[in-house]
């Protein structure tokens, strides 16, 4: 038995608000694109949509601040777009195109930048723990205020990545914010399948670490318990647990037969969807009139336009490039 | 290049000494070098090459970690990518198994993956070799599997004052390098070292000896018995210190064999696959008409390092390599 929809008054005023809404919409009608380009075979490879889980990512990247830094998985166009790269820069990367952020060697998995501290979405599942933990490791020796916000899913917690990764950052006091998107399903297992301890945050707990279970179907809620959690590991408690109880909408990757849930299971999780229920929230409250979320709408429709423009008016890498970056230019003589 | 013969103010040092007076210097140098590993700190590491740095630099600077080989790597790469310079100890390169994940996913491809925007400044130290026997998972060179992976430097010394060179070289640079040293050159010999600092290139070969008759080529601890054997022979023959193993310095080889038309590869690592194979089939794409007899491998056997009593038997020794070298130089086509 799922929860009943999120629900209940809306803390903020309308500017963050219709922020918190715009961001959800960017993220879902640049996913539904990417599925539509995918099928086009503009997109190839792997694809895997947020489709669902967007009041994960906007909740909590909006509780961070501009210098944090960022891990995150092979599921993050959401985190990237949110994070304030640009969609034109992520469009063209899922392309494969050279305006992308990696010259589009990396593709839809792998988005990296430098300027908004994203160090990655990563193929490998529980990859990016370890680096997550590297890099509060120096801003703690550097004694910067920074803190590292690392997603990754459920199917991370039985990597032992994960365990390591867990026991070093509370070992040595880290500054880590470690985000669980439990979406209950990795590819095509069920958590309950996989491990012999469902409760992720016990796990959590037996680093000694504290946590926080939060519905992450609800922006507001994801919001206020991030903000918590980041104030926590930046006054320097140490790193912090956070699961965030979510549900993906689509297929793991853009094709699955979905064997391991049941379409009933699927549709009572849409009614709990985040960009709906935060709409219906808002124009109770009277702080989102139906015109206001059409212009909203119609902005974010245009936005993705333009990035599909510019990825489509993207330039391919020349074979020549191949070769290209497997060391550093000085590397050889430093 | 430096000639670091020419460098005035020389001390004796053995390998694993010239290891501890490097890693001091550079830390010296700059504030971002930080050396991290199990047992490293007040201990001074299971080989003692960091003893003494602890005391002078403190536990920021000297980190002890828990036995988490692949996290360790993980997180050697965030730091690297925050502006920091580790130089991680692995105990033995038969444990950096463990750290395969990170050591490929992350460590390795961070950046050609990225376009050359992310740089993963960082040193994996790992000790190799047999010849101190203690047993399988710490005495075998599985240095192929390491050039095998694109983005990482491979090194490996075979004297102190080279081992001074290629190491602040490995730490000064901006890829991530593996820098091998063998234990069991660790306390065989003392040479003088230059006490200033310098580097030598990471990916170049060392000419130790020239000759006309055979291009004998080796590195770490094979290299001393390469030289022993080749004493006991009456040829010319000319050698070469594989010292960079990856990126591989081939054309260095490729002249040699074209003067004396002979080769002879010896490692430790396993045949099959292994970096004489690579060299082999190097020989043969571009100098094979110069060829007078097939190019010989001696190394060690396709088998997992076996009991004390036979490791004599499995390694390459000065005798074996002589009969290699002695076949080739009596070939006949
Ligand atoms: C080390 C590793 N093993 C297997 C895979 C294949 N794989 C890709 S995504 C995935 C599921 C991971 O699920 P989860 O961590 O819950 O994240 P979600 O996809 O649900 O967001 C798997 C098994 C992989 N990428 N990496
Ligand atoms: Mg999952």
């Amino acid at each position: 038995m799922i929860a009943p929809p999120p629900s209940g008054p809306v803390p903020y005023a309308r500017d963050f608000a219709h922020r918190l809404l715009t961001d959800m919409l960017r993220i879902r009608r640049m996913e539904e694109k990417s599925a539509e380009l995918y099928g086009a075979g503009k997109i190839r490879g792997f694809l895997h949509l947020y489709i669902g889980e967007e009041a994960v990512a906007v909740g909590a990247l909006h509780a961070l601040q501009a210098e944090d830094n960022l891990v995150t998985t092979y599921r993050e166009h959401g985190h990237a777009l949110v994070r304030g790269m640009s969609m034109d820069v992520i469009l063209a990367e899922m392309y494969g195109k050279r305006e992308g952020c990696s010259l589009g060697r990396g593709g839809s998995m792998h988005l990296f930048d430098k300027r908004t501290r994203l160090f990655g979405g990563n193929a490998i599942v529980a990859g990016g723990l370890p680096v997550a933990a590297g890099l509060a490791l120096a801003d703690k020796i550097q004694k910067t205020s920074r803190i590292t916000a690392c997603f990754f899913g459920d199917g991370a917690v039985a990597e032992g990545a994960f365990h390591e990764s867990m026991n070093l950052a509370a070992l040595w006091q880290l500054p880590v914010l470690f985000c669980c998107e439990n979406n209950l399903y990795a590819m095509g297992t069920a958590l309950e399948n996989s491990e012999s301890q469902t409760d992720l945050c016990a796990k959590a707990a037996s680093y000694r670490m504290p946590t926080i279970k939060v519905d992450g179907m609800d922006v507001v809620a994801v919001h206020e318990a991030t903000r918590q959690a980041q104030a926590r590991v930046r006054a320097g408690e140490g790193p912090l647990f956070i699961e965030y109880q979510t549900y993906r909408f689509r297929a793991h990757s853009m094709f699955d037969a979905e064997l391991y849930r049941s379409k009933a299971e699927v549709e009572e999780w849409k009614t709990r969807g985040p960009v709906h229920t935060f709409t219906a929230r808002l124009k109770q409250e009277g702080k989102l009139s139906e015109e206001e979320f059409l212009a909203l709408d119609a902005q974010v429709n245009t936005e993705v336009a333009a990035a599909v423009a510019f990825a489509e008016a993207g330039t391919w890498e020349p074979v020549e490039h191949m070769l290209a970056d497997v060391y550093t230019p000085a590397g050889s003589q430093p | 290049m430096t000639r670091i013969n020419e460098l005035p103010v020389m001390e004796e040092m053995n390998l694993v000494t010239a290891v501890t007076h490097t890693l001091r210097q550079e830390m010296q140098r700059d504030p971002s070098v930080r050396v991290m590993g199990y047992d490293i700190g007040p201990i001074g590491g299971v080989f003692r090459a960091t003893e003494g740095l602890f005391d002078e630099f403190g536990p920021d600077r000297v980190m002890d970690t828990p036995l988490s080989e692949n996290g360790l790597l993980g997180v050697a790469v965030g730091m690297a990518m925050r502006g920091e310079r580790p130089v991680i100890e692995m105990q033995f390169l038969g444990f950096m198994y463990n750290a395969w994940g990170q050591f490929i996913y992350n460590l390795a491809n961070l950046h050609q993956k990225t376009g050359g925007a992310m740089k993963v400044p960082l040193t994996i130290r790992a000790t190799f070799g047999g010849g101190i026997k203690p047993l399988p998972f710490h005495s075998e060179s599985t240095e192929a599997y390491l050039m095998h992976t694109p983005g990482v430097r491979v090194v490996c010394p075979s004297t102190p004052a080279q081992a001074k060179g290629l190491l602040a070289a490995a730490i000064r640079s901006d890829d991530p390098v593996v820098f091998l040293e063998h234990t069991k050159m660790y306390r065989a010999f003392r040479e003088p070292v230059p006490m200033a600092d310098y580097t030598l290139p990471l990916d170049k070969c060392r000419m130790v000896q020239e000759g006309d008759d055979l291009t004998l080529i080796a590195w770490g601890n094979m290299l001393h018995y390469s030289i022993a054997a080749a004493a006991e022979t009456n040829a010319s023959i000319e050698i070469i210190d594989m010292c960079s193993l990856a990126p591989l310095d081939v054309a260095p080889v490729l002249a040699s064999v074209k003067k004396t038309g002979r080769c002879v590869i010896v490692h430790e690592a396993r045949r099959t696959a292994g970096p004489g194979a690579e060299i082999s089939a190097l020989i043969n794409e571009y100098a094979l008409e110069w060829l007078k007899a097939p190019v010989k491998r001696v190394t060690a056997f396709d088998v997992f390092f076996p009991e004390n009593q036979i490791e004599d038997a499995y390694l390459p020794s000065p005798q074996r390599i002589k009969a290699g070298i002695e076949a080739v130089l009596n070939y006949q086509f």
